[in-house]
Formats: structure tokens, sequence, C-alpha cells
């Protein structure tokens, strides 16, 4: 195997677990809710009762968006495939920009495990969290999407577990009030960033008939 | 717009907020009487001690219109916003919606560019809100989690049933009508809600036809006002249960929720008891999955010459207190309790809210009294009304209009418009601030205060 294939390779698999590290940190996906459940019983026992049917929504989500990806890369050319993931995220993020940030889903502080799980189907699915998979996806070879998912929903729950645990012990919540940044804005400029540069490098492999980013290097460069 | 970190008036818990920097504005919803008519305002108030305008007014937007009748009135945006289940922590507390209580438009006014010179950025008309939602008189709003919640008292032709919309926090369009179902819940008055229960609780006045010729003796003796509370399950939108307090309780109108969302109690106000015109606090509660409420405060009518009372009272000889406004104050530890009719505030430590224990008074206005403040020469009329305490508790400002038409039953001579400040002693006690004492203008009555980045009454929490 050349050795920008193993490049892109581990580069593709850090992507994975370092997505999954931002789903976990970000208090809207799922940590904060845990503490704030916590809080409420006053019991450590649920902040750590709520980070399972959390991560499990999540990975449900990501889930859906893998198997397309593995499904269709079976039949559709690769630069095709990665032609659509880039609208999709550009798609995706425009929208979420002109839409703005709001939830109304059924569920409140009162939630049992099926109703945590799904209100964090829904917040990685409003999110856009398995989409941005998607393009790192097409980096590694068919077959390791199931790893993939691993390794991801691994991460996110790693990092939320932590930082759930970290709140409610030590930190406390006045960390909001300065520290919450917008994650949500940030992360709708890295899909239209990321879906931007997916379609230059689609292109470009297109044009020059080799893969990966080296491809939109060797066009860059010339 | 859209910001990188949480507007900085918003706080995780109650107890946050108390820590936050002192109020330095205040806004006041003004009611106009003047003929030929004239707009409603909102006015700005200088709060800060070391100011050369301190407890003046410092600025003043005119309603577009004439005929409004300024009410309550709320943010956009507030603590909720941190809530963990639907976060939106990166919104501004901006504009404030002012509900005309009689026209049914809703004003929306934005205090970012310059808080002394709030600037009306749109009015959404009184049929907007109709076709949109199916009522009218839009009264009491909060900011929830999930959009901004509001309060009506009935329907377009002024009948019933009154109940809860929804506007969108982002767009501050109406949306529609919040309840799926509503079981016997016919009267609306207030709103608010246990977030950490998902749970709603909604109180009752009466239809608009029912309050806007001011109050009718024969429904009132009937007992015909609103006499209950609501329960309702806030995600699912569904009336779960309804408690009567009985029909001689008439007009159940304020609710205070514990602040700290881990507690499942909360404080209504009774306008009037018809069994002997005393006026009640219930301390409503959660026993296993149902709610429950008790009378926590009685307070009695004062024994008064029928010559000294207006044509309604003069048969009763006596003057009831009238429990027109509650305010809990952010650490639950003190209720305030206006007395309209009396002309008193009182303040209640309710630590154990089973059993409040009274912790101060003082006496201004009043039907009979007519109290002086410690700055007036003259004696005054209206009494203790709305009244919001400061987010750390040593403050309590409170104005005297409660509504046109019932202005005039109890104090047919015309309210002359005031509004003043207590200082709080955080061990219980309360006094006047000698400084503060703002006489507005012969044609304009205040009515609602909202205190610069948020109070006691305009934020919810979702954490302990």
């Amino acid at each position: 195997m050349p050795d920008a294939a193993q490049a892109a390779s581990f580069w593709a698999w850090a992507a994975l677990a370092g997505l999954g590290a931002f789903h976990g940190v970000n208090p809207a996906m799922g940590w904060l809710f845990a503490v704030g459940r916590g809080l409420q019983s006053g019991r450590r026992a649920t902040v750590l009762g709520s980070l399972a049917p959390i991560a499990l929504g999540h990975m449900a989500s990501v889930a859906i968006v893998i198997a397309g990806v593995e499904a269709l890369r079976e039949f559709v050319d690769v630069t095709l495939l990665q032609a659509l993931a880039a609208s999709g995220l550009i798609g995706f993020g425009a929208w979420r920009f002109a839409r703005g940030f709001r939830h109304r889903f059924r569920v409140g502080m009162v939630a049992g495990f099926g109703d945590l799980t799904l209100w964090s189907f829904l917040m990685a699915t409003a999110h856009g969290a398995g989409l941005m998979l998607a393009p790192v996806l097409l980096l590694l070879p068919p077959g390791t999407g199931l790893l993939a998912l691993g390794v991801h929903t691994a991460a996110m729950f790693a990092v939320m577990g932590f930082t759930a645990w970290a709140v409610f012990e030590w930190v406390g919540l006045a960390l909001l009030r300065r520290g919450w940044i917008n994650l949500d804005l940030l992360w709708s400029g890295v899909l239209v960033g990321v879906g931007g540069l997916l379609l230059a490098t689609a292109t470009a492999e297109h044009a020059t008939g080799t893969h990966g980013l080296g491809a939109l290097l060797r066009v860059c460069v010339g | 717009m859209a910001t990188w970190t949480p507007d900085p008036t918003f706080y995780p818990s109650a107890r946050l907020a108390a820590q936050g920097p002192r109020e330095k504005l205040a806004y006041v919803a003004m009611l106009n009487v003047a003929t030929p008519p004239r707009p409603d305002a909102l006015d700005v108030v200088d709060l800060d001690p070391e100011s050369r305008t301190y407890a003046q007014r410092v600025g003043r937007v005119e309603m577009p219109q004439v005929g409004d009748e300024l009410h309550h009135f709320g943010w956009n945006a507030c603590s909720s916003a941190l809530c963990p289940y639907a976060p939106h922590p990166h919104i501004e507390r901006r504009y404030l919606i002012v509900p005309g209580l009689r026209s049914s438009r809703l004003h929306i006014i934005d205090v970012k560019d310059n808080p002394r010179a709030p600037k009306i950025v749109r009015t959404i008309p009184a049929e907007d809100v109709a076709a949109r939602t199916g009522y009218s008189r839009p009264h009491t709003l909060h900011c929830g989690p999930e959009g901004i919640y509001v309060s009506a008292l009935g329907a377009p032709d002024g009948g019933g049933p009154g109940g809860v919309f929804l506007m969108d926090h982002e767009s501050l369009n109406v949306l529609g009508r919040w309840e799926m179902d509503r079981g016997p819940q016919f009267f609306a008055y207030d709103l608010w809600w246990h977030l950490g229960y998902d749970t709603m609780l909604t109180s009752e006045w009466g239809t608009p036809n029912m309050i806007e010729n001011g109050v009718v003796p024969e429904l009132l003796l009937g007992g015909k006002y609103g006499h209950h509370l609501h329960v309702w399950d806030l995600k699912r939108r569904r009336h779960i249960q309804e408690i009567d307090l009985g029909p001689e309780q008439q007009m159940v109108l304020e609710l205070r929720p514990a602040h700290d969302p881990t507690k499942a109690y909360g404080f209504a106000g009774v306008v009037v008891s018809t069994k002997d015109l005393s006026a009640s606090i219930w301390t409503w509660h959660r026993e296993s999955e149902k709610w429950a409420v008790r009378k926590v405060i009685e307070i009695p009518a004062e024994p008064a010459d029928p010559a000294q009372l207006p044509p309604l009272l003069k048969g009763f000889k006596a003057v009831p207190p009238l429990i027109t406004d509650i305010a809990l104050s952010l650490d639950d530890r003190f209720l305030y309790v206006s007395c309209w009719g009396t002309g008193e505030m009182r303040q209640y430590d309710v630590s154990d809210p089973f059993n409040p224990k009274l912790a101060g008074s003082v006496r201004i206005g009043g039907i009979v009294a007519r109290a002086k403040h410690p700055a007036s020469d003259a004696p005054l009329n209206g009494g203790p009304q709305m009244v919001e305490v400061s987010r750390d508790g040593r403050r309590v400002y409170f104005t005297n209009s409660l509504y046109r038409a019932w202005d005039e039953q109890f104090y047919p001579e015309g309210i002359r418009g005031w509004m003043v400040k207590l200082d709080a002693d955080p061990a219980g006690g309360i006094k006047f601030d000698e400084r503060f004492f703002l006489e507005t203008e012969p044609a304009l009555r205040p009515h609602q205060v909202r205190l610069e980045g948020g109070d006691a009454s305009s934020d919810s929490y979702c954490y302990a």
C-alpha cells in the first residue's frame, strides 16, 4: 500500500475520533442534559445513567449515514459520491444557518431511557452529525463502516462522559456563561467548508485521474 | 442575530443570577387615560443611585396607536435558553414584547442600541394573533426553552376560552395555539412552570366580556369569576389536573413557582373571598403524582366608614385587601404580597412554604388609608400593585395602577400614578427608599415593571 494511502487512512481514523470528541464536548449534544438531570435528582447515578441512552441515540443517527455510504459505494463511483456528500454538506450547513437555532422536541427534564435516546437521535440528526462523517468514510476502504461507527461513538462517549463528570463534580455550571461558545454557528461553517473542500477535491480528481487530497494539491501546485 | 458566547444576562441557576450585577434601568408600562385619547407608553426609569437622574424617567417610547392598555410584558429570551433539552443560548435578550391587553396588538420593542431610548421595531396586529391562535387579549408572557409563551384572556368576540399561544424566539412570529387538549379549562390569566417537572400551571380571571366594563358585582357574588388552578403537561401540551379553590375564592391571579427547578411548589394569590372580603395566598405542591393546594396566608378585610368607600363597597362597610400581585425572591425565601385595596405591601418569609411568617410591611395609598410616602406631602391613592424584585433580592419596586375599568371602581376619583422602591434587609424587613418616589404625569398610570437584564419574574432556570 502506498504511503499516501496509509497516511490518508490514518487521518481518516483520527478525524472520525476527533468528530466524536467534538460532538461529545458540545453541550447541546448531551453532556449538559446528563448534568442537568443529575442536578435535578441530586444523584451522581442519574448523570451516569443518562450517558448510555444519549450515546445510543447519537450512534443510531450516525449509523444511518454510515450504512447509506457503505451501500451506495457498492454501486456509485467514488467521485460522484464525494460530489453528492459535498453538496449535502453545503446545503445542510446553509440551511442550518438560515433556519436559526431552535428545538421543539417533546422531551423535557422528565425523560426515560427511550426519551433520552430519541432526543439524542433527533439532536444529532438535526445537527448533521453523521453527514460530516461521509467524506471521511470515503477515504477508508469499503467494509470498515462498523468499525468507523465504533470509533466515532467511543470517542463521543468518552469525551461526553468525562465532561459531564467533571462539570457535575467540580467545575459547576457557571462555566456555561462564558465557556459555551456558539458551536452551532461554528459547525454550520465547518459543514459548508468541508463540503467546499470535498467538492474541490472531487473536481480535481476528475481532472487529474488521481485520488484523495493529493489530487487537489496536484491541481493547485500545477 | 446569533452571538459567539451566551448573552451575559443568562444564568444557569437562580443562585447565579442573584450574584449578577445590580440593575440600572427599569422599563415601566404606562397606561394613558387622557381625553381625547393619547397612546400608552413604555417608560425608562433610572435605578442607579449614583446618577443625577436617579428615580426619574429618562426615556419613553409611545405606542403607535391609542387604546392599547399596556399591562404585562416580557423578554424575547432569558435564562431558560440554557436549558439542556432545547438549548439556544446564543441569542440576545434584546426585545421586549409588550402586549396591549385591550387592543390585542403585540409591540416588539428593541432596547439594545440605546437602552434608554427603546424603539418599536414591529407591531403585530390583533387580527394576526386572532387568525393564528383564535385568541385575543394577550396578558402574561414568559420566555421558555422552546419559544415565548403568552397567555390570552379569551376569544376575539370577548368570550372564552382563553389560553396560551406560542411565539418563535428568533422570528418573533406568532406560531399558534399551544394547547393540544385543554380539558375543562376555560378561563385564563397567568402562566408559569416547573421546568424540572415538565409541568405548567395556569390561573383564572374572567373572559374579556366579564372584565372589560369593570368588575360585575353579580358575577363576583355568584362566584362566577375564576377559582381554579390548572396543571398541564408542558411537553405533551395536555391538561392533567384542575384544582378548585372553592367558588368563594374569586380570581386566582398571579402564579409564582419556586425558582429552584428541583422544588415542586409555588404560590398563587386570590384577590378576594366572597365570604368575608379577605384575600389569600395558596401554596400548591406535588404529592406523589398529583398536585394539591393549601391556603397558607389569609389577610382579613379592614372595617371602614361607608362614607369613605366607593359605591361598590359601601354595603360591605369594609375595605378588602385585594391581593393583585405577588413576587418571589430568586432565593425562594421572601414572598411580596400587594394589597391594592388596603394600601399595604407585605413581606413574608416563605423558607417553609407551608408556614409563611410575616417579616415586614409598609403602608402606602389605599382606598381608605391614603397613606403617604416619606417623600410625599399629600395623601396618595391607588395602592401597591405590580411588584418586582431585583435579582439579588435587596430592592423591591412597585407601582399603583391595576386595570383601567377597575381602577375607576375602587378609586373613582382617578388614580394618580406613582412608583416607589423598598430596600429589603437580607434577614427580613422592608423600608422605603426615601429618595425613590416617582410621580407620573396626571394622565399616566404605571403598571408592570421590568428590570434591565432580568428580574425575579422574568426568567426561569433548568438547573438548581
